[in-house]
């Protein structure tokens, strides 16, 4: 067992954990943050994507003693504490950018990395950033749609195929 | 997967001494090894984590070489590798965005997996790979499948890049795992051109030397008419046979030709 510190969604936390306990065990299983999903638990699917540092990663694939003093972000941290959504947020729902809902918090998670290196992305490069997000119900186009207008940009033209 | 004890140490030195201990095994931003542990096809007892040493992160310009710490992210090399815009290209091109956010140059090159990126660049640039005990040239490093020059709790500390005239890396992905089928990375220098295949052989990266020998007396993708590679002991499998592997690499060298810069 090995004790790691670490700062979650701004809340500090201390636990005692296993060397392979992974991040999406951390937590789901010891935080109860089950808002990160784990869809293939291989690193290709990105349900699992949080930021550590500011930067996305995938959850599945770090251990979480290899956090131990990061700032760590989940989807439970994207929403304010009174329940307004966040901008992305916001706009899936407005969007449609989800059906079963399983890859969203991924793909939330991956679109507000990809708007605070990139606040006005391209539609291609929306496309690009997503290459490690899947969506099973194959809705990439309100998903792209969304995280366009997220980032304030017009989306009037962009087909909802 | 097994349980092990995890360590992380913050200095070369105690990683050094951690993985003198049995049954240690490095870890970089483990983007393989995590998976390999999950299949249980690796048992290591202790893991010594190398994420926490800040020597070995960092990008840094001198002398007409690029020298990149061992433990530095493939975004990180994407993102600062100016100096070597066909290096910082490939860096971007790895994996997808979070896995290149974790991915380290140093943990590629152990691992010398024969479709990996990395492993190309260096070979072609003629690169030296640097460990907390000696320096290794790129000729000298890389030994077949997964296999390399490094002994057991050996760590790559940097690697050094002269700076090329001229390079591109030109990769065809695999559309799902995105590793190379065939990935070529070509580079010109004052004394010559330099040509390192990667996802072709089944002995890994190597340097292509029929095309090194035509690009050195003239660099144009033309000069590749009529130069071939031997099927022979390229990997076949439900991707691709071997054939169309030894064509793919001609092509993806024409194109690396063309888009040097």
């Amino acid at each position: 067992m090995v004790e790691v510190t670490l700062k979650v969604n701004g809340k500090s936390v201390t636990k005692s954990v296993k060397g392979n306990t992974l991040m999406t065990e951390f937590l789901r299983d010891e935080l109860r943050l089950t808002g990160t999903h784990v869809g293939c638990d291989t690193s290709q699917c990105g349900a699992c994507v949080i930021h550590v540092n500011g930067e996305a990663v995938k959850g599945c694939t770090m251990f979480a003693a290899e956090a131990d003093g990061a700032e760590v972000a989940t989807i439970e941290g994207m929403a304010s504490p009174d329940g307004t959504l966040s901008v992305i947020q916001q706009a899936f729902q407005d969007h449609h950018g989800l059906q079963c809902g399983f890859c969203t918090p991924g793909m939330v998670m991956s679109a507000a990395a990809l708007l605070k290196d990139n606040p006005k992305p391209t539609e291609a490069e929306v496309r690009d950033y997503l290459e490690g997000n899947l969506c099973r119900c194959t809705g990439y186009h309100n998903i792209v749609k969304a995280i366009m207008a997220a980032s304030g940009q017009d989306v009037s033209s962009i087909a909802a195929e | 997967m097994y349980s092990f004890e995890i360590g992380r140490p913050s200095t070369v030195a105690d990683a050094v001494a951690a993985l003198g201990k049995d049954e240690a095994q490095a870890l970089g931003g483990g983007q393989t090894l995590i998976p390999t542990l999950k299949q249980r096809l690796a048992s290591p007892e202790t893991l010594v984590s190398l994420t926490g040493i800040a020597e070995m992160k960092g990008v840094c310009a001198e002398d007409g070489a690029l020298s990149i710490g061992g433990g530095t992210n493939h975004a990180t090399v994407a993102a600062e590798a100016s100096a070597y815009p066909a290096l910082a290209a490939l860096a971007g091109g790895i994996g997808d965005p979070a896995v290149r956010n974790r991915g380290t140059i140093g943990g590629s090159l152990a691992n010398n997996d024969p479709a990996a990126c990395y492993p190309s660049a260096a070979l072609a640039s003629g690169a030296t790979i640097v460990t907390n005990t000696r320096e290794i040239a790129a000729d000298d490093f890389f030994d077949g499948l997964f296999t390399t020059a490094l002994e057991e709790g050996e760590i790559i500390t940097s690697v050094r890049f002269p700076v090329p005239e001229a390079a591109a890396y030109m990769k065809f992905e695999q559309p799902a795992s995105r590793f190379a089928m065939v990935g070529v990375f070509v580079a010109k220098y004052a004394d010559g051109v330099r040509v390192a295949v990667t996802g072709g052989s089944e002995d890994g990266v190597f340097r292509w030397s029929a095309a090194e020998d035509a690009l050195s007396a003239n660099f144009s993708a033309e000069a590749l008419d009529g130069v071939s590679v031997d099927a022979d002991g390229m990997i076949t499998d439900l991707h691709g046979s071997a054939a169309y592997r030894a064509h793919l690499i001609g092509v993806m060298t024409k194109r690396a030709v063309a888009a040097a810069q």
